[in-house]
This record gives C-alpha cells, structure tokens and sequence, in this order.
C-alpha cells in the first residue's frame, strides 16, 4: 500500500486511519489502514469512485468526524485525543471549507456569508464585514456584495463559499467536490482560483473531487478505493494555471 | 452570532410569521381570559371598591365576603367607636331589596344605607343631582348602569318614582357606580331611610365603616378592634383579598377560565412548538455548517434560543396588544367585564417564555446531535 509522503514540513500525518459505521453485523467499514502526508503549500487531490471513503477521509482530516483507530496529526494537534472543545476550537481557528452543495446561509448577502468564519472567531461585525468584502473583491464579486445567494448563479455562489473559507486565512483548505455542482467553465474557474489564490507556502489544500478536468490543477492525487489509498501521482498545478478569468 | 441567528430566523418569513402567530394566539386567548377573569373578580370586590375614605371593614364574625351580609345589633357601632385609635366609625346598611318600577315590575336591587349625617360610602361619581339630594325626604340615588337596564333607552327624569317594602322612593340623582357581580342596580340612601326599605329585622346594621387616627396602623387597629369587640374587623385591602379568595375556592369560575387559559398555553406550544421545529430542521444543513466551521454547541444554544427569544417578544407584544385592544373596544359594552392589572402582563409573559423554551429544547436537541460531517453530505 503506498504512503502518500513529502520530504517538506508535513501539515497533515494520518497513520493506519480505520473508519467503521453501524455495529455488529451491519458494521460498514469505510476506511482500512490509510496513510497520507501533506506538505504545507500543497495541493492534494483526493480521488475515486463513489462511496471510497474520500469523504469520510477528508471528514476526519477537518476534524468533523472522529477516527475508528488510528493517528490523525493536523497541523501539530493530534486530533484523536483532542476534547470536542477543543476539535471545534481547532476548525474554527485552522481549517476553512469549501462544501459541494456551497452551504451558504440564504438569508445573509454574499459579504454576510463571507464574513461568517471571522464572526464565529468573534471578530465585530464592522471590521468583519471589510475583510470579507476585500476577499470577496479579489474572488471578482466587489460587484455582488450585497446579494443574496439565490440571487447569485452557482459559479459566484461558489465564490463566495470559496471567500468564506479564505476570509479567515486557515492553514488548512478542505475541499467537497467543489466543481461537482458547477459547469464546466464555472468549474475551471473554481479551481483556479483555488490554484491560484487559496495555495500558499503556510496552507496544505486538500480537494475531493470526481471531476477529472480538475486533476490538472493537483500537486498531487491520491487515489481511493475501497476505503484505501491505492495510488499517489505527481499532478501538474504548476504549469497548469492560466491567466486569471472572470466567471460569469 | 446573535445577528446571524436573527437573519437566520426572518430570512423564512412565512415560517417566522407562523412561529410569531402561534406565540401571538396563545398570548392573546392567555392575556384577554385572564382579564376577563379578572374583571369578573373585580366585579365581586366593586362595592368594597366604590367605599372610599374607610381604611378598615368591621362586620360579623361569620361573614365570608362582602355580599355574604350578616346584620349586627345596632349597638356595635359604639363599641368600636370606643376601641382605642378610631379616629371615626359609621354604619352601612347593604342589602337586596325588591323594587316595585313604576309600571307594576318588580326587580331586585342593592340597596345600600349611607350614614345619615357624613354620607361616607357614597358614590364619588354623582351625574345628575347631588349627593346632598339625599336628606330629602324618601330620596334615593340610582347607578347609572342600573338605571339604564331598569328604563331602557329612557333619559334620567328625576323623582320617578320605586317601591321597597310598600314604602315610596323617590330617585334624586343618578351616579356612576362599578359593575357588580350580581348585576343589579345599586340604589343609594340614608341608612335610617334603607333600614326602612329593607325587610323587616330585628337586626338591621351591616358593616361598620371606620378609620384609625392620623399614625395608627390601619392593620394594628383592625386587630385590635377585633381582639375587643369580638367581631371581624379588615382592612380595606384584607376585606378585597378575603372577598376575592371566596370567590376563588367556592366557585367555578377559576376552573373555567383556567382550562381556557391552559388551552390556549396548550394550543401556542404546539403551533409554536411545531413550526420552530420545522424552522430548525429546515436549517439543519445551515447550523451543520456553522459546526464545521468552529460553532460550539453552547453557542448553537444561544443562537436557538436567542431566536425563540425574539419570536417570543414579538408574539408577546402582539398577543397583549390584540388583549388589550379587544378590551379597549368592548369597553362600551356594560356586559363585558375586562380587567388587565399588570400580573396579567406578567403571567402572559411567563407563559409566553414557557412556550417558547419548550418549543426550542424541543428542537435544540437536533441542532446537537446533528454531524458536523453531514455538510460533506451533497
């Protein structure tokens, strides 16, 4: 079984992570034994066919969801023994989320919605609203601050969830099929801004996805079957980021 | 987060109108029962009521409320004069008389005997004639009310004429009287003259009104009168409350308004109840993401019940205000008694609060348990 490794400083270190639903005889087991590494400012990509265990996987890497056995190590907090308390302290002040279904709160305008991490660290409301409106504007939304979601197409909806998970500037982007629920441009422009604005030098990004027009954008991809990692492949995020574009 | 847990809750209008009406029909059936209640109750203690000036009731020991009468010799008026710290002491008669109209019927009135020489007990409020109007011979005065449903739709025409016990009454005046209980009309005269109009006793004195000096506690003295003359002496406010608990544990009225009080507590938990849980689980996603992000459950629990909070105040005061504006609008109408004392308010309030918190910790429980995790879900 290969381990997913790199000879930079590791942000991610999960050893021999089983993950079991269910008990006794209905007992289902979605993870058995994986291995992974990831380097700060990488880009990982976490692929496979449905029901491989990349969201149970990248569940346990954000902290959502305990493992069965095994050591999850986050950006030096080993989160097996983390308390709750301290799991939700370490997601609010380290990991940002960019969901398939975008989870936007609909009754808050696109800054509202971009602004939320800052509010839940308890940042004010006036110097919340700023810096969400700045991330927004680099995202291409300085136009559509004050929308609501529904007035939003699903490429700016996705913007402004991919805002939202930058605003707070995490260490660690987490990634559910970002392009799944997108067209193909939209979905191009997705990953490059991920590409382009959310990998930094101190970030370890981590993308689920079936989309595999979004490869190109990977440092690297691990592969996923059957609640095992199966294979790791160098990606091509370097050369593969064009210029900057405009969604619509 | 309080104001992300606010547009959370009025980004759903229609959910949030529901929430806000179930908790508004409750406060409103809670509110406006309850005043009426309590206009009922007042209606029991309206004669201890419209009595100013006497600070203490002496009466019978047996007597259970203020239309329980029992007569007194006529003798116990001088032995509480003579009771140490009375600054002064005057009898009233009060009593049902039947009253012969001058058409030929016959209705029952409350007739009440003023004492003779100061009047005190007298309604406040004369509208036609003067209280003075009283030293005529065979003069009474009649509440206004009473005087309506005696000749309907008819002006005052003064000196019309009643008969009590075969004896002439002259009506002098009208005045402006609480609503009784009994709803009858209340007719006004002086003692020696009611004692003349009532059926004939050997005993005829009802209550002695009294006053203690300047500096003497109204409640030692009431005691005090007790302890030397034997009979029961109350304060103003000792003979309403005693009045009013009569009423309370002897009738039915408590238990009717109560069940409706508790239907309506009832009704309001389970519109509200229901509808806050529907707005929570429609939500779930929503507080889902806000638990991945870093929301700890002790802050999902302020945001749930700073929300039923609000729909709270917000049903609250369109609950009291529909109360109190049926109350204000039906003040016309003689037969509706509506009384809103501020612990109606309060009692609503709480009710109110109690429904909301049940409503919310019915729901609180699946923001609590709900998975983080279930954002990843697509």
């Amino acid at each position: 079984m290969p381990i997913a490794t790199s000879t930079t400083a590791t942000a991610v270190r999960v050893r021999g992570v089983t993950r079991d639903f269910g008990e006794g005889d209905a007992v289902a087991r979605a993870l058995r034994g994986v291995d992974l590494d990831i380097p700060h400012g990488e880009l990982l990509m976490l692929v496979g066919p449905s029901g491989c265990g990349k969201t149970t996987l990248v569940s346990i890497i954000a902290g959502t969801l305990q493992p069965t056995d095994g050591d999850v190590e986050v950006l030096g907090h080993d989160l097996v023994a983390l308390r709750p308390a301290a799991r939700v302290k370490f997601r609010r002040e380290n990991v940002g989320f960019i969901f398939q279904s975008f989870n936007l709160l609909p009754a808050l305008t696109a800054v509202e919605n971009a602004a939320v991490p800052l509010i839940i660290a308890g940042v004010s409301r006036a110097r919340a609203l700023p810096q969400a409106a700045a991330m927004l504007d680099r995202l291409g939304l300085g136009n559509r601050l004050t929308n609501l979601p529904s007035e939003l197409s699903g490429g700016q909806q996705q913007r402004v969830a991919i805002a939202r998970a930058l605003v707070h500037e995490p260490r660690l982007l987490v990634c559910d099929e970002p392009t799944s629920a997108l067209d193909a441009e939209n979905g191009r422009i997705t990953m490059e801004l991920i590409a382009r604005i959310a990998v930094q030098p101190d970030r370890a990004v981590i993308v689920v996805t079936h989309d595999q027009r979004a490869y190109a954008y990977a440092d690297r991809i691990a592969m996923m079957e059957d609640g095992r990692i199966v294979s790791v492949e160098k990606g091509t995020r370097r050369t593969a980021i064009g210029p900057p574009s405009q969604a619509s | 987060m309080l104001w992300i847990a606010w547009k959370m809750l009025i980004g759903n209008r229609a959910k949030y109108l529901g929430i806000v009406f179930g908790v508004a029909f409750a406060a409103l059936l809670i509110a406006q029962q309850s005043s009426i209640f309590c206009g009922l109750m007042s209606l029991t203690v309206s004669q201890i009521l419209d009595v100013e000036g006497a600070g203490i009731w002496v009466m019978d020991p047996k007597v259970k409320y203020v239309d329980d009468v029992k007569p007194m010799a006529d003798t116990h008026l001088y032995r509480v004069r003579g009771v140490p710290g009375v600054d002064w002491a005057v009898r009233l008669y009060k009593g049902i008389a039947r009253a012969r109209l001058d058409e030929g019927a016959y209705e029952q009135v409350i007739l009440l005997g003023l004492d003779d020489a100061t009047f005190i007990g007298a309604p406040m409020n004369v509208i036609e004639g003067s209280i003075d109007d009283l030293r005529a011979p065979d003069a009474v005065i009649m509440d206004a009310v009473g005087y309506g449903k005696l000749w309907p739709g008819e002006p005052f025409k003064r000196g019309r004429i009643l008969e009590m016990n075969d004896r002439r009454a002259v009506i002098v005046g009208l005045a402006r009287a609480r609503k009784t209980f009994q709803t009858f009309p209340v007719v006004y005269t002086r003692y020696s003259q009611a004692v003349r109009f009532a059926p004939p006793e050997r005993k005829v004195l009802s209550f002695v009104l009294a006053d203690p000096k300047p500096g003497v506690d109204p409640g030692e003295l009431a005691a005090r009168i007790s302890s030397q003359t034997g009979l029961q002496a109350l304060t103003r406010q000792a003979f309403l409350r005693k009045t009013i608990r009569y009423y309370l544990l002897n009738t039915g009225i408590p238990l009717n308004f109560g069940i409706t009080v508790a239907l309506g507590f009832l009704v309001g938990t389970a519109i509200a109840g229901q509808t806050f849980y529907l707005f929570i689980v429609e939500n779930i996603r929503q507080f889902g993401a806000l638990k991945a992000m870093g929301t700890g459950n002790g802050t999902i629990l302020l945001m749930v019940l700073f929300q039923a909070l609000q729909v709270g105040l917000v049903g609250l005061g369109v609950g009291v205000g529909l109360a109190a504006l049926f109350g204000w609008s039906t003040r016309p109408l003689a037969k509706l008694s509506f009384f809103m004392p501020w612990q109606v308010l309060v009692m609503t309030a709480v009710a109110v609060f109690l429904i909301v918190l049940l409503a919310s910790l019915l729901s609180i429980r699946r923001v609590f348990v709900v998975d983080p995790a279930i954002v990843f879900r697509g």
